[in-house]
């Protein structure tokens, strides 16, 4: 059971406007409009209750939480009145009429309530089972016979119902409506034969779901993860943060014997209040299936063979110490700070270069220098508090429910407070219309000229409305990290901020973005935003790190820049007339959880991989990069390790080490390990030791680099049959972390194509578009969207339309489609 | 008292016991039965169909004030079944190094699966040994029963199982269970067998 006090302020602190109460006799002064349930809480005294949570609407529908209320005739719910001045309340500590009341809708609630308990998932941590206890009848009076349904239905792939335990306290029905806005469950016919279910042809797949699994106050919703696996007295909680997207949920990950169970949301109201997402919930299959369990290095014939770790890190020693300022480092975006920072320091003190990147996606030079300006090491940017507050939100390249999903719900909260969100994209999504939202209509390429529009005050329409909202206080701009993908983009959203005053929050997608770049795992980048550039940033960070300010390395590359590095070097070594003495400037990788297929263009980056003469890989599980590496070194997943993660608001949130006896290494202590080989002190990896140097070092207060002007590139022509790509990642989808988990997989929402009315009709398109480019060529089922012509979008990296490996395309680019054959 | 009398009545006590009737037991050579309702090992008991009846709740483990058992549920399927309804226990044992013999568990099983037997010779020369396994604890197969996993008794619920209405394994059952232990099952046949 839940219990919070969240939104009831303490009785001191408005002593004027509250009302005098008294509860069990005991007098309090309260805010005016506080439930007569919180009031209790407040004063220890725990009402029984199912319906009842503190963060959806009062609705009164089980009656359990009856309580004796002087001058009204019967018990009242104290779930759903309000407190009024002079008002005595009498719960079932002092009054026999509250609790005879209790113990009758006890004895109701339980006439249908199935005996199963011992093959009840929720059986140890049932409200019915501790309140039938506490406030029930020892024994039944009822002899008939109970009403039944046919065992558990399956609401989704990953939910299950069971009829006949609920209780019909609409938990999961309001959580649906008022929360997640996704009304696929709702209860059903009336009186004795009231229940919960779904709509014939629409499965209940939100992606909340898992929440109602937890609200549920019996056992009628159980998720098929957790199903029979254990009971609440063996598993051994942890608190946690979420590593799969940026929005930063606290957790509770539960192990039963070494193995991770279940995960559930904390109550962690700054951040992501009492709820999570499905793909957090139930995403962590991936720990424990097809793992690299020993360090990897190639033999004689250039197979990869298992080795010992002391063999395998003298190797990669020897080969990054030859290489030095050579080397190049990509960290990937979903490094704990901790690690984060440790491949920061080791590029530019151990390897001398600024060659790192952990932007694993497309990006830009033109992105770099966002983040330098307006987000690395600045923690003055808006918050979720923020987000409930704003007059309008401006979602630009950002689809809150599919890549930030906890920015979505607060949204959403928002929307009950009169928060305008505004998005701009090509069409409006299921994300957008649930936030009620208005569409400022952009065909991918055109978000600048738009933006411009809002610069200016030039808009028409709904835009307009926007553009005045934007220059009241308070306003947000929630820019994405697809933005990088459409040049201009974030050069004209920071000329909106300068111009409206509405401040810039930057949402990555995944976990470990915001915290690599304050920790300066960005070429151009020291820690706390640093410019490498900068004598006074230079200084602090060489004081810090006990190095000489001029052996620290010179601006360095981007991946992008890296990898075309490298195909300079293969082109000049294959046009010189003697190849050996041609020298290559990049001469070795240091990769960790680098997944080919999101970047911009794959099959060059593999190419580069390929030609690098020595990569060393930190990965947890098999991967091209690791295919390719001269020695693999398996590090830890985000439970066997202890760390934090930032989230997009710049909130740094630690978590403890879940599974306790894991012997894995985590990606700091094996970077330590590899330092020691070639002779150098870098510390033992430790977590604390980590933490309380970058804490010395702190976020940079000095002068930032301007964001250089960027150039609009002006759109594409289009042949016939060729149309711009829109794209983005659903929330479910390919992803590498969401391996291992087929239910969660099957609630993935199915893959189509959207086009407008009239591209679908110039191409003869009905039910199947046939999407080709020189790479590659896919059917994809096709719905027709309002939305503009010879635009596409299509998922990014779903089954059966993965853009980037098998067309090679991305947002902006164009292909050439066509009818598919009925 | 003289020295000579002090000395021989240090042996009344022996002479007096030498014609009682002698006390010892000849175990291992010969065993007594113990009390009917001895605390010996467990036994995982069946259905008269063969089907288990451990769901897998993990009462007893919750019960142990030894912390001696450990049970792992599992869902049912169609394709392999091993207990009436919809939860079976997958994972089941029983740790006499830690077992206490109270019975806690026995009292706290809701459908008898688990029950105690007079079977005392607990001793082995290693811990690994003395961890009993559910086939380890698992009752023999009596005379009408089939080894799961097999379906249920055609025409059945789980209720009925409870109630007693399923006094042996119909030919279905043991048609499977023949057929699984061959190698020759498909799962496909048994549904019209059984609407059958």
């Amino acid at each position: 059971m839940t219990v919070t006090t969240t939104g009831a302020a303490t009785p001191a602190a408005q002593p004027t406007d509250g009302v005098n109460v008294s509860i069990d006799g005991i007098e309090m002064n309260v805010p005016k409009g506080t439930l007569v349930i919180r009031v209790a809480e407040q004063l220890g005294v725990a009402v029984p209750r199912f319906c009842d949570h503190p963060l959806l609407d009062p609705v009164a529908a089980c009656r359990m939480c009856l309580v004796e209320i002087e001058g009204q005739p019967k018990p009242q719910p104290a779930c759903a009145i309000t407190v009024t001045e002079g008002m005595k309340v009498r719960t079932q500590l002092t009054s026999q009429i509250a609790d005879e009341a209790q113990k009758g809708v006890m004895e109701f609630l339980l006439i249908n309530h199935p005996l199963d308990c011992p093959i009840c998932d929720k059986g140890g941590e049932c409200p019915l089972q501790n309140q039938a206890m506490a406030n029930g009848r020892g024994e039944s009076r009822f002899d008939g016979v109970k009403r039944t349904f046919p065992k558990p239905i399956n609401v989704s792939a990953q939910i299950l119902l069971d009829r006949e335990r609920c209780v019909s306290c609409a938990r999961c029905t309001r959580f649906a409506e008022q929360i997640a806005g996704d009304p696929f469950i709702d209860l059903l016919e009336r009186g004795a034969k009231q229940q919960v279910g779904i709509g014939d042809d629409s499965p209940f797949d939100s992606y909340f779901s898992g929440n109602t699994v937890q609200i549920c106050p019996v056992g009628a919703l159980t998720s098929a993860k957790y199903r029979f696996r254990s009971r609440p007295f063996d598993l051994v909680s942890t608190p946690t943060i979420c590593e799969h997207c940026a929005s930063g949920c606290g957790l509770r990950t539960d192990v039963r014997r070494s193995t991770v169970l279940r995960r559930q949301a904390w109550d962690n109201p700054e951040v992501n209040e009492e709820w999570n997402c499905d793909k957090g919930r139930f995403a962590f299959g991936y720990q424990t299936d097809g793992r690299i369990e020993h360090p990897l290095v190639r033999d004689e014939t250039g197979e990869l063979v298992a080795a010992s770790w002391p063999e395998a890190i003298a190797i990669a020693a020897a080969g990054l110490k030859a290489s030095g300022s050579g080397s190049a480092v990509f960290t990937g975006g979903r490094l704990t700070v901790e690690d984060a920072y440790s491949y920061a320091k080791f590029a530019r003190v151990i390897l001398g270069t600024d060659n790192i990147d952990f932007r694993a996606r497309a990006a830009t030079q033109e992105e770099a220098g966002f983040l330098a300006a307006h987000v690395a090491g600045r923690f003055d940017g808006p918050t979720y508090a923020d987000l409930e507050k704003a007059p309008v939100v401006l979602l630009v390249d950002f689809e809150p429910e599919d890549e930030s999903p906890i920015v979505f719900l607060r949204l959403r909260k928002g929307l009950r407070r009169g928060v305008r969100v505004a998005s701009i994209a090509p069409f409006a999504s299921a994300g957008l219309t649930k936030l009620n939202g208005s569409l400022l209509v952009t065909a991918p390429g055109a978000q600048p000229t738009v933006l411009a529009t809002l610069t200016d005050n030039t808009a028409s329409d709904q835009a307009a409305e926007t553009s005045r909202l934007l220059r009241e206080s308070g306003a947000v701009i929630l820019v994405g990290e697809r933005a990088a993908q459409t040049p201009g983009t974030l050069t004209a959203v920071a000329a909106l901020s300068a111009a409206t005053g509405a401040r810039i929050a930057w949402i990555p997608r995944r976990a470990g973005e915001r915290g690599a770049l304050d920790s300066g795992a960005m070429a151009g980048l020291l820690p706390g935003g640093r410019p490498i550039d900068n004598d006074q940033a230079r200084a602090q960070v060489a004081a810090e790190w006990g190095v000489d300010v001029d052996a620290l390395p010179a601006v360095g590359q981007s991946l992008t820049q890296i990898v075309a590095t490298v195909h300079a070097d293969n082109e000049a070594i294959a046009a010189a007339p003697d190849p050996a003495k041609v020298e290559r400037s990049i001469t070795s990788l240091l990769i960790a959880g680098v997944e080919a297929g999101d970047l911009a263009d794959p099959a060059a980056f593999l190419a580069a991989v390929d030609s690098v003469p020595f990569v060393v890989s930190l990965e947890q599980r098999h991967s091209e990069v690791t295919q390719r590496a001269d020695v693999v070194l398996p590090v830890a997943a985000a439970a066997e390790k202890a760390g934090a993660f930032t989230n997009w608001e710049g909130r740094t949130q630690t978590f403890g080490q879940v599974l306790r006896e894991a012997l894995t290494m985590s990606d700091s202590r094996v970077l330590s390990m590899i330092a020691r080989d070639m002779g150098v002190d870098f510390g033992r990896g430790d977590i604390a030791e980590i933490r309380a140097e970058f804490r010395r070092i702190g976020p940079w207060a000095g002068a930032r680099a301007e964001l250089a002007d960027s150039d609009i590139v002006e759109g594409h022509e289009l042949a016939s049959g060729d149309v711009v790509v829109a794209t983005w990642r659903p929330l479910l989808d390919r992803g590498v972390l969401q391996e291992g988990d087929p239910y969660l997989a099957a609630t993935a929402r199915p893959v189509v194509a959207r086009i407008s009315r009239a591209t679908a009709d110039a191409i003869g398109a009905s039910d199947v578009v046939v999407v080709s480019t020189p790479v590659g060529s896919i059917d994809v089922p096709v719905t027709i969207t309002d939305m503009p012509d010879d635009v596409i979008w299509m998922p990014l990296n779903s089954q059966g339309s993965s853009l980037r490996s098998e067309l090679g395309v991305g947002q902006g680019d164009v292909v050439h489609i066509s009818g598919g054959a009925e | 008292m003289s020295d000579e009398r002090r000395f021989f009545r240090g042996f009344a006590v022996p002479f007096r016991q030498m014609f009682k009737k002698p006390n010892t037991e000849y175990y291992p050579e010969e065993k007594t039965p113990t009390a009917p309702r001895f605390h010996g090992r467990h036994q995982l008991n069946r259905h008269p169909d063969g089907l288990e009846k451990c769901i897998g709740c993990e009462l007893c483990a919750w019960a142990c004030p030894a912390d001696a058992i450990f049970v792992e549920g599992a869902p049912n399927t169609d394709e392999e079944r091993y207990s009436p309804g919809e939860r079976y226990g997958r994972v089941y044992q029983i740790n006499y190094l830690r077992c206490i013999l109270c019975g806690l568990c026995i009292e706290a099983c809701p459908t008898r699966a688990l029950t105690m037997t007079n079977e005392y010779e607990l001793a082995d020369d290693s811990r690994a040994k003395l961890i009993y396994e559910k086939e380890d604890l698992l009752g023999p197969l009596l005379a009408g029963m089939a080894m799961p996993p097999h379906q249920m008794y055609p025409g059945t619920t789980e209720t009925d199982y409870y109630l007693g209405n399923v006094l042996g394994a119909a030919a279905v059952q043991s048609g499977e269970a023949e057929a699984r232990r061959l190698g020759t099952w498909i799962s496909e046949d048994a549904d019209e067998e059984a609407v059958s």
